[in-house]
């Protein structure tokens, strides 16, 4: 057995002590191979900490109303002892931001160093989802420069006019994300001398499309000749736009007719945010799951090693259960599937069958059973998302381990039905019905704009398709009339079942007929 | 790579911003909140700041959501008898249960009809007295005014050496050097010279006595150059204060109670909160609040506000006693010139036979020229008596700065309070 000559001991911490444990961490994920952003650390207040909390972990954020309802509610939280804050908070950016809190203890330093600076870091530069939609370096400089551009909105325009359209961007920032084509990353000074220029073409183009002068009769143009008054050729007829729009809020920042420049650009600022977001939103099993995997690895190491002493090894023992914890369906403590306890499960699981085969894993997984756990945690963390990664590493042994059911919830039935358990004929439906829950698509209602009557009224209609029956909610009504504040006319939301409309949705509500 | 940053020093409150934007947006809720506190809350219990709630359905965000209904499956963990094909009543009737996962669409407090939060102290106080003001509150004249402040004015010639101002004495220095030495330094210049071309002529024509009386000349300007001192008394500047008047930032309370046999703990009670969300009020307004505490029955003792409070007396009531006592009190104590006066008192309304007379003369000659204020609540359900009637030619006379309501019970306190204060505009 090593000799234990633990860093430090007890549970008070100074940078001096902090910085052994960084070296000693990074010492132990070098070996581990992490691939990392450099990690700006900062020792924060509480007070501060419930700051970056209401900020969504944005280090400068605009202002408005919400963050503070935010700020509020985490504080009553906090206040009420219901919430331990500071677990982690950390910002993909490039450095890599991750908070400490002063109050905490040495033990829960050490581990928020390991799971955050280490854990969700290595993640967010590895995972293909940030590579692709997010830019780490320039994430700090955009978020400046949109709290820079707001406020200067606000002072032109008023608080109450901004305060109005971010209500109504915030209402559709999910529906706010490009899924297929990949934004390019910007720089704030970049950003800003840009948004000028975008300024008056964007105006440009908004004004082609709204030209109520009719164009020239058809037979004018030969076909093939591009008319010049009309390049896009928008007043040829047929539908616009040609194809059903999934970016709401890009298909209003480019076409709606009434917003004044500014306008656009706000909107587009919330797009680019909840673009931002939108890789976290997608892989919270995974990231969490692989920053405790991590802690957990890097923790006992540490112990291995005798850098720490036994005293903050149960102390880490107990913090890191609880985070792990899933407590049961019918349990008063249950809300949902904690991705921490899924993510490690899973991450734990794929080490073992890497480590440990036993015949089941070799005949559901033989490429994977028996190989070098390393390099099969490094390609699952950098190739999937949850919904893919659950389908595609979801053993039967963590199924078992959870226990893990599945209801079948049917409104035309008037019994819920256990549709599979645990056992071998349930495994491969409970990892379909679990890759599914996490699918974005699925989670949210499938809405798209399909048609802008240009040449008429002008309205806008969206078209929901129905997954499996499931309706909308009555938040239905608040959102489309955000929508109809941005767009200006009449809104439309058309319910879809297999090609029938079911329900129609409009904005202003049609006059009541009078009897 | 690591850095550490240490940040606590940096501003807290970074929220302070979002924080009062939603503060604003549901100033009603929180306005209504507030005032049920108000009056349910115990008498010291003010300074606190309040929990309140507003209903969570008016301040949620909406966003596109999968409503109940349709068909859905739900992965649960511990399943413990279930096996394929169970069938069972759905929990809770109706509904699809907290559906797929909890991502995406994250309602604050699920489940929670209720947003619930705290509101500071300060917070608190702000929505207590929102449009509320002091009446009267027009600054006195300055020139009646006793408090002054200094104030920086530029600089002077003179002063104490800690007030020297070190930057503009040098500046005033280095110019009377090169201005004193100028004239010198060209004279030596020009000596200079004429010793060098002396100098230089051929020897048979050098003439040796002035070859002296320039180097003699050179030698005296160079000593005169030196003498020009570095820095001189002459160079000297001091900051210059200036004593400006002050509008009075300092406030005295009279609280002025019965305490005669008639008056009971619940008017105590009373009058006592009345006193409180008068001090609170003033506290907001000035930056200094001094409390004196008058109780009478027949005679008026000054005292300390345990005793203002909680001790008892029996007896009749001699209101003229205690405005008296305030008005020597003010005399000996607080000079109008510097305070801004404001008298509360609080009775059931009995009084002396003939002193209510009295009273009147006492406040309109005496006291009321130099109050900013005076408020009067009569802390009874019965009809009033000759006190108020007297009062009410007070307020008649002194209609800006003398206010006076009845309170019968706990619950009117506020709305009494809120009445006097009202912010007005225009009229009196």
């Amino acid at each position: 057995m090593t000799r234990r000559k633990p860093i430090a001991t007890g549970s008070d911490w100074n940078f001096e002590i902090l910085d052994a444990f960084e070296e000693a961490i990074a010492c132990l994920a070098d070996e581990y191979r992490l691939d990392t952003y450099p990690n700006q650390i900062e020792v924060i207040t509480t007070e501060q900490m419930m700051d970056a909390y209401a900020s969504v972990g944005m280090p400068v954020g605009y202002h408005h109303w919400s963050f503070g309802k935010q700020f509020l509610a985490v504080e009553q939280a906090y206040r009420r002892g219901q919430m331990g804050l500071a677990y982690e908070l950390v910002i993909n950016s490039d450095p890599c931001i991750a908070y400490l809190m002063e109050e905490n203890t040495l033990m829960m330093q050490v581990l928020v160093m390991s799971h955050a600076c280490y854990g969700h870091n290595s993640f967010f530069k590895g995972n293909y989802l940030f590579r692709t939609w997010t830019d780490a370096s320039s994430i700090v400089d955009y978020l400046v420069f949109a709290r820079k551009y707001i406020s200067e909105c606000e002072e032109r325009h008023g608080v109450a006019a901004v305060e109005q359209l971010l209500d109504a961007c915030h209402a559709l920032q999910n529906y706010g994300v490009d899924r297929y084509k990949r934004p390019s990353p910007v720089s704030g000074a970049e950003e800003a001398r840009r948004q000028k220029a975008r300024e008056a073409h964007l105006q440009a183009q908004v004004n082609t499309l709204w030209r109520t002068i009719p164009g020239r009769p058809r037979g004018d143009t030969l076909p093939g000749m591009v008319d010049e008054e009309d390049p896009l050729g928008l007043h040829e007829g047929g539908r616009y736009p040609p194809e059903p729009q999934e970016n709401l809020l890009y298909f209003i920042e480019k076409n709606a007719p009434l917003l004044a420049p500014w306008q656009r650009e706000v909107v587009r600022i919330v797009r680019k945010l909840a673009q931002y977001f939108y890789p976290q939103r997608q892989t919270q099993v995974m990231n969490e799951g692989w920053a405790t995997f991590w802690h957990y690895t890097l923790m006992n190491r540490l112990y291995d090693d005798g850098l720490v002493d036994e005293g903050l090894m149960l102390e880490f023992l107990q913090s890191h259960t609880a985070v792990v914890n899933q407590p049961a369906f019918d349990s008063g403590y249950f809300s949902g599937i904690n991705p921490y306890a899924l993510g490690f499960a899973i991450f734990s699981d794929l080490k073992r069958l890497c480590e440990a085969p036993t015949e089941e894993d070799r005949y559901w997984y033989p490429d994977t059973a028996g190989g070098d756990w390393r390099e099969t945690l490094e390609f699952a963390m950098r190739n999937f998302k949850d919904e893919s990664f659950i389908q595609q590493f979801l053993s039967p042994k963590v199924i078992r381990d959870l226990k893990l059911f599945m209801v079948v919830d049917d409104d035309q039935d008037e019994m819920l039905e256990v549709a599979a358990i645990h056992d071998e004929r349930g495994y491969r439906r409970i990892r379909d019905a679990l890759a599914t829950q996490y699918a974005l698509a699925v989670r949210e209602p499938n809405i798209q704009v399909t048609s802008a009557d240009i040449r008429g009224d002008r309205s806008l209609t969206l078209r929901h398709v129905q997954d499996d029956r499931r309706p909308l909610a009555r938040s239905v009504y608040p959102v489309i009339r955000h929508l109809h504040q941005l767009w200006g006319f009449p809104v439309r939301l058309e319910s879809m079942q297999d090609d029938d409309v079911v329900r129609r949705y409009h904005w202003p509500l049609p006059e009541e007929p009078r009897s | 790579m690591t850095y550490f940053i240490d940040r606590r020093a940096n501003a807290k409150h970074k929220s302070a911003v979002n924080r009062q934007r939603f503060l604003d947006r549901y100033r009603t809720h929180i306005k209504r909140s507030v005032e049920e506190a108000v009056s349910r809350r115990s008498i010291t219990d003010m300074e606190r700041g309040e929990k309140v709630s507003i209903p969570s359905r008016d301040i949620s965000e909406p966003v596109f959501q999968h409503g109940p209904g349709g068909k859905r499956t739900i992965v649960a963990p511990g399943n413990k008898e279930f096996v394929e094909g169970d069938r069972m009543r759905r929990p809770g009737g109706g509904g699809g249960g907290d559906g797929a996962g909890e991502g995406g669409a994250s309602h604050q407090g699920e489940g929670m009809d209720e947003f619930a939060f705290t509101l500071s102290r300060e917070e608190f106080l702000d929505f207590v007295f929102d449009g509320l003001a002091l009446p009267n509150l027009e600054r006195k004249a300055l020139v009646d005014l006793d408090e002054v402040r200094p104030v920086r004015a530029g600089l002077s010639r003179e002063g104490v050496p800690a007030r020297i101002n070190i930057v503009r004495s040098m500046r005033e220095a280095q110019a009377r050097r090169i201005a004193m030495r100028a004239p010198i330094r060209r004279a030596l210049r020009e000596a200079t010279e004429a010793l060098v071309e002396e100098e230089g002529k051929d020897p048979a024509l050098r003439n040796p006595a002035r070859i002296t009386e320039l180097k003699a000349e050179i030698a005296r300007l160079e000593k005169r150059l030196e003498a020009v001192p570095f820095i001189d008394t002459y160079d000297l500047r001091y900051n210059n204060l200036i004593d400006q008047p002050q509008p009075s930032s300092k406030a005295v309370m009279f609280c002025v109670m019965d305490v005669s046999g008639s008056m009971t703990q619940a008017h105590k009670d009373i009058a006592k909160r009345f006193f409180l969300l008068l001090y609170l009020f003033l506290e907001r307004n000035y930056e200094k609040v001094e409390l004196v505490f008058v109780r009478h029955h027949t005679v008026a003792k000054e005292v300390d506000e345990e005793e203002f409070f909680y001790s008892r007396e029996t007896g009749g009531t001699i209101v003229s006693s205690a405005l008296t006592l305030v008005e020597e009190i003010i005399e000996a104590r607080y000079p109008p010139g510097q305070w801004n006066l404001f008298v509360a008192q609080a009775s059931d309304g009995d009084n002396w036979d003939d002193d209510s007379i009295t009273c009147r003369d006492l406040l309109v000659e005496r006291l009321m020229p130099r109050l900013q204020y005076f408020t009067y609540v009569e802390i009874t359900p019965h009809a009033h008596q000759a006190l108020w009637e007297e009062y009410e030619r007070v307020e008649a006379e002194y209609a800006e700065r003398f206010a006076m309501r009845q309170i019968v019970e706990a619950g009117d306190i506020y709305p009494v309070f809120r009445d006097l204060f009202k912010q007005r505009l225009a009229s009196t």
